[in-house]
């Protein structure tokens, strides 16, 4: 227990300076951009927008903005938007976020459903024709990019058939196609790696003495050989639930969902530099908190692997 | 340059065109690439070519794949898209390539304090959020196709690193690299001579690996509107404008996703048995 206190605080102190580079390199970034929040195409008059300039305070030299900004950022403190007047930015994620992260549960969901029996179905009988064509639609799942999938889902269940919205955030039912969108390319990596993870178990000894002492084939399948065959997977979903729940900057823009991906595509457009950075540093600290959560599983799964203080 | 093929070289060929799938992958792309090179002696019509009188209608002969609402012929700027999607693909790759193998080699030959640091770096780098990065880059900096090729490869190199460091490694200790050490060669000289030849294997393997993720991304920003610009074609681009017309043309949508993904699926198998045919447990089929 106490190696994994010091683990969880290691981890947590490497974590700032990959924080520290990500919001310095995307302040770097947005800042070099020509144009600003205000040159839209509403131009307003000089004295208002020295104004707000003055307000946001713009008007200082950029190292004194960087160094106010991660002042504000040592606070927790996003700052306002700049282009959505009256909001701050932890407001704005904060919004956004649940819908973000209730999409991502559903596209999880998705994937290890489909994904997770598919792979343990084609490792049970490798080579035969159930093997080959749960690995031919993983490697279409894995090709076909959500901006084809989508579309072409919206097109028939929607449009032809009309079943479905074709967008908007509102009916339960809105949550079913963009999930699906989302989830099949995961659902396709979590089947390709269950049927490897399993491969390299079941020719193991220790199956064989368990299918040999008698026991029901599913449960050597499911007690005996899914823990370390799934290790895989595990290592996958780290990453892979970062990505699903930050928001499909794709897929949010597709389905007209009101999530972080969407909000991001559009504060980078209008150079709103303050929401940019506060979500490049949401998204950061997202993937590193994901990582450190599965690199615990992990340990817990795996008494080989030790988790080193 | 010695074009005969060496031995373990042409084993692995053997190998490979031994599986079925990889050559039906390997006749579909190129036969797309020299479809896509040839696309200005293919088809009678300019990339950019518009017949406003004749607007949206299904294929039809003189159109074979039909045309989008401004009267372009979509063949035409499919080839074309082709040329550009391909294009980015491998020149995002090499950058790609340049950078990981260089700053792999280097790390791993480097070793100790160097090494552990260099790893660091790319570990840490691992943690930033690049998708985020690459859009943001491409809407500051205006959408430059060279920038394209600059932004993706720069995030592609990471795993390409890794792989070769730990190649690296593994070749470092072997007695033909401590020979020519002993014989007093040059560190560069021993990197780019005799330890880069030597871990081609699983480079090439990662590459063609990386040219589909490459295509991906390219056209994911083409269809943010980030990447490529119209007039210029992409695939990317010609799904966007399908998306936005397949209620009533869905021709436009169906037309350039299959081929996106018709080409992903063949550079993965291609890849992906590549790699069986390197790897010597591998029975292949």
């Amino acid at each position: 227990m106490k190696a994994m206190f010091t683990f969880f605080l290691k981890r947590c102190l490497t974590a700032i300076p990959v924080l520290w580079a990500a919001v310095t390199i995307a302040f770097i970034l947005v800042r070099l951009a020509p144009g600003g929040p205000f040159t839209d195409e509403r131009a307003y008059p000089p004295h208002t927008l020295e104004q707000l300039n003055q307000h946001y305070g713009l008007d200082q030299p950029l190292p004194v903005q960087y160094m106010r900004y991660l002042g504000g950022l040592l606070r927790g403190d996003l700052g306002p938007s700049l282009t959505q007047s009256g909001r701050s930015v932890n407001e704005i994620i904060a919004t956004a976020f649940p819908i973000s992260l209730e999409l991502g549960a559903w596209a999880l969901l998705v994937a290890l459903i489909v994904g997770l029996p598919a792979g343990i179905a084609a490792a049970l009988r490798p080579g035969s024709w159930l093997d080959h064509t749960t690995m031919a639609s993983a490697l279409v799942g894995i090709c076909i990019p959500p901006f084809v999938l989508g579309p072409l889902l919206v097109l028939f269940f929607s449009l032809q058939l009309g079943w479905v919205q074709a967008s908007g955030w509102n009916a339960a039912t809105d949550r079913i196609l963009p999930s699906i969108t989302l989830g099949i390319v995961y659902a396709a990596y979590i089947a390709r790696l269950a049927r490897a993870g399993l491969l390299e178990v079941l020719p193991l000894d220790y199956i064989r003495s368990a299918h040999a002492k008698g026991l029901h084939p599913i449960r050597v399948i499911a007690i005996h050989a899914l823990k370390p065959g799934i290790l895989p997977v595990v290592s996958f979903l780290g990453p892979a639930i970062a990505g699903l729940i930050s928001g499909s900057f794709v897929i949010e823009t597709l389905f007209h969902i009101p999530g972080l991906g969407r909000i991001f595509v559009s504060a980078a457009f209008n150079r709103d530099y303050t929401l940019v950075l506060g979500l490049v540093a949401f998204y950061a600290t997202l993937v590193i908190a994901c990582n450190m959560i599965v690199d615990i599983l992990l340990a817990l799964l795996n008494p080989r692997i030790k988790i080193k203080p | 340059m010695n074009l005969r093929l060496s031995d373990p070289a042409r084993h692995i060929a053997r190998r490979f065109f031994r599986n079925r799938m990889a050559r039906v992958a390997l006749v579909l792309l190129v036969l797309l690439s020299v479809m896509a090179i040839a696309a200005p002696l293919l088809s009678p019509y300019p990339y950019d070519f518009q017949d406003l009188d004749l607007g949206p209608v299904p294929p039809r002969p003189g159109h074979w794949l039909g045309t989008d609402d401004l009267g372009r012929d979509l063949l035409t700027r499919l080839l074309y898209g082709g040329r550009v999607s391909l294009a980015v693909g491998i020149a995002a790759t090499l950058v790609a390539l340049g950078i990981g193998v260089s700053y792999g080699t280097l790390s791993g030959y480097a070793g100790g304090r160097t090494d552990n640091i260099m790893m660091r770096i790319v570990d840490a780098l691992y943690a930033l959020p690049f998708t985020v990065f690459v859009i943001i880059l491409m809407v500051v900096f205006g959408r430059n196709i060279l920038l394209l090729f600059v932004a993706i490869g720069a995030v592609e190199w990471l795993t390409m690193a890794r792989i070769v460091r730990g190649q690296v490694l593994a070749l470092k200790e072997q007695t033909y690299i401590r020979a020519a050490r002993a014989l007093g060669f040059s560190h560069l000289r021993i990197m780019i001579r005799h330890m880069i030849p030597n871990m081609i294997g699983p480079v090439i393997v990662y590459t063609t690996l990386t040219i589909p993720r490459v295509i991906l991304l390219e056209s994911f920003l083409s269809f943010l509107g980030l990447g490529v610009q119209p007039p210029m074609s992409s695939w990317g681009l010609l799904i966007r404008d399908g998306a936005r017309a397949m209620e009533s043309y869905p021709w436009l949508l169906i037309v350039p996703g299959t081929t996106l993904c018709l080409a992903l699926v063949a550079l993965n198998t291609i890849g992906d048995a590549l790699r069986d045919a390197m790897d010597p447990r591998h029975t292949p089929r």
